[in-house]
């Protein structure tokens, strides 16, 4: 149903249902895999159609794809928003969130807690394009609003962030953008929609790495933008890109002509069509069906997860634990405003005796698998200062919550019990002066 | 704020099911016009599609005649559909008041962003039905699946077998 009936189905109905009606030539009921590139056009002008914009339809699988478009209507349902446009990647869905209005020369103000891929992404690889990134600490949002500058056109944040159980207050965040004129970005893969709907508080877009716990079984890598088409690109003439005459459309107007369903739009027909990072149509369904579990899931991820933290929060050889559920996390109170579900399943905790004693931890856990990913079904254990976090300075690493002593736990669905005695087994091993499984 | 326009999808459904002529006032001749494409999405889902607009009045737009006003539409018209803002929409709706009766007028539909919650009372108490700030194209595609296609959220949710029609 329209507009206020949005929310007749529920979250676990959505997350079997949205986007995958039966196949209505055959009646299959699984969502077919199109592994298709192009489809054939009724005639000439139904060509033409398709390539002004004036219909909808297929033209070829790097603009969109049957299989993908599903997944992209299951998530902008999930995350309650107009749209989504899936990817190759939750970097290429930074890239593609940003391009529909960046130009050489913008700027963009991001947390300095993200990730520390999209540390490097933005601080690095952005600049190549002329995009300026201001990294901010969040925690205090007056820090935003000190922050702006006139070509700032975007501020970018995560609900959770990774690794260090550090949640952000997006209703703050949400009004002190507004207040300048800009859209919030939310990346919520650590929360999933599931634990986390940062449009209920104002954010703008989402972006996803669905490699995590979307998909959740370590198979696929893929992204994802969701637009929630709420944010109004006329109000100032920073959004040029959706609002003025696209020159690869013959002049379109894509704000004018599309509305709420601009942003999704150009995200396919000139973000998609131009930069190339598309989703396999495999991919696509993996990640279908990691979603059709996904409330599942995170409940046991997260009291796991829960669990392991309050016993390591009790172990002699570890130094403190940071995750957002513990009653010792400064987070505590914002996680229980917007992970009132759960505080996920990813965090950190320091171990005593710093980068050497982290890294020897790492090395001898059995059933913990030493890698870097987050948000599958195994539990996983990672030294972010020798690994995701390396190519960042000393500085960066602590401020990202990735210092020397720190180890990365994502943690699984195994039985519970295993899980401590694992990390309890490669604590007192790597504790053992000279000696440890590595050797 | 004015409050949220709620359609339901039967509402929305029984309007596309059964209008078959729709008088489009604001029509643009300009390929790259919002109503352009409007108008030959419709074309191409079997309506018939009159365009209305004083300034394109003698011109074709999509091979149709552009008539100047409502009254010299040439036969029935099932639906207007208003591409004008919302202080001309007003004056648009009186005139398919006035004309209910002769071209069997049964529908108004004002686009997304006209709205002019005064008119649609006017219209209902004259036994027309009114939709506002919507799109039929982008209504008649939610409801076909189409822009599903797109990656849009339809929010329509069903595990029948649809019909695929063979023309
Ligand atoms: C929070 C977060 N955002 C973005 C990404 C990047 O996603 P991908 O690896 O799918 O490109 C990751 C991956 O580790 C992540 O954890």
């Amino acid at each position: 149903m329209s507009k206020t009936d949005k929310n007749q189905f529920g979250f676990e109905t959505r997350m079997i249902h949205a986007g995958t009606p039966p196949e209505p030539i055959t009646g299959a009921r699984q969502t077919p895999i199109f592994q298709n590139t192009s489809y054939v056009f009724h005639d000439a002008d139904h060509a033409a159609s398709l390539f002004n914009l004036q219909t909808f339809g297929f033209i070829y699988s790097r603009l969109t794809n049957p299989t993908v478009a599903a997944l992209e209507e299951r998530i902008a349902s999930l995350e309650n928003g107009r749209g989504a446009t899936c990817c190759a990647s939750g970097h290429a869905a930074q890239i593609l969130a940003f391009f529909p209005f960046m130009e050489p020369g913008d700027a963009f103000i991001a947390s300095n807690r993200l990730y520390g891929g999209s540390i490097t992404q933005f601080g690095k690889t952005f600049k190549k394009f002329g995009w300026q990134v201001h990294f901010v600490d969040v925690d205090e949002p007056e820090n935003v609003r000190q922050a702006l500058t006139p070509n700032c056109k975007a501020i970018f944040v995560e609900s959770l962030a990774n690794p260090g159980g550090v949640v952000s207050d997006l209703e703050a965040l949400a009004d002190i953008a507004h207040d300048a004129g800009v859209p919030l970005i939310v990346d919520n893969t650590m929360a999933t929609p599931y634990l986390c709907q940062p449009f209920e508080w104002g954010a703008d877009l989402v972006v996803h790495s669905m490699t995590k716990f979307l998909s959740g079984n370590g198979t696929s890598v893929g992204g994802c933008v969701v637009d929630s088409g709420t944010f109004d690109w006329s109000q100032n003439d920073k959004f040029a890109g959706l609002t003025e005459p696209e020159p690869a459309y013959h002049g379109l107007r894509f704000y004018e002509t599309f509305g709420d369903m601009a942003f999704t739009t150009h995200a396919h027909a000139v973000g998609l069509r131009d930069l190339g990072a598309t989703l396999a149509p495999m991919n696509a369904f993996q990640t279908l069906l990691g979603i059709e579990t996904l409330s599942l899931r995170m409940d046991r991820h997260c009291a796991n997860a829960l669990e392991v933290a309050h016993f390591l929060e009790g172990h002699e050889l570890v130094d403190w634990v940071s995750h957002a559920g513990l009653d010792s996390s400064p987070y505590r109170a914002l996680a229980k405003k917007y992970l009132p579900g759960g505080a996920g399943a990813v965090f950190t905790f320091g171990v005593k005796g710093g980068y050497e004693m982290g890294v020897k931890v790492v090395e001898s856990c059995e059933l913990f698998s030493h890698l870097a990913n987050i948000g599958d079904t195994r539990s996983l254990i990672l030294h972010p200062a020798s690994t995701t976090h390396r190519q960042l300075s000393d500085e960066q690493r602590v401020a990202a919550g990735a210092g020397p002593e720190v180890v990365r736990v994502s943690i699984g669905l195994e039985t519970v019990g295993d899980l401590l005695a694992d990390l309890d087994q490669a604590l007192q091993l790597a504790a053992k002066p000279g000696k440890h499984a590595a050797e | 704020m004015a409050e949220e326009l709620i359609y339901s999808d039967a509402y929305l459904r029984g309007i596309l099911g059964r209008v078959r002529t729709i008088a489009m006032v604001g029509a643009s001749p300009n390929w790259n016009r919002p109503s352009y494409f409007v108008m030959k999405y419709l074309l191409e889902k079997g309506y018939g599609v009159v365009p209305v607009n004083p300034r394109a009045a003698g011109q074709e737009i999509l091979g149709i005649p552009c008539i100047a006003t409502l009254a010299e539409v040439p036969g029935a018209i099932d639906m207007v559909d208003v591409f004008r803002a919302g202080e001309a929409a007003g004056a648009i709706v009186d005139e398919a008041i006035a004309l209910r009766e002769t071209k069997g007028i049964a529908v108004v539909w004002m686009q997304i962003g006209v709205r002019n919650d005064a008119a649609a009372a006017r219209a209902q108490a004259a036994g027309i039905e009114v939709v506002m700030d919507h799109c039929p194209k982008i209504e008649y595609g939610r409801l076909n699946s189409e822009l599903s296609w797109g990656g849009f959220n339809s929010r329509i949710i069903s595990s029948r077998r649809r019909k695929v029609h063979i023309r």
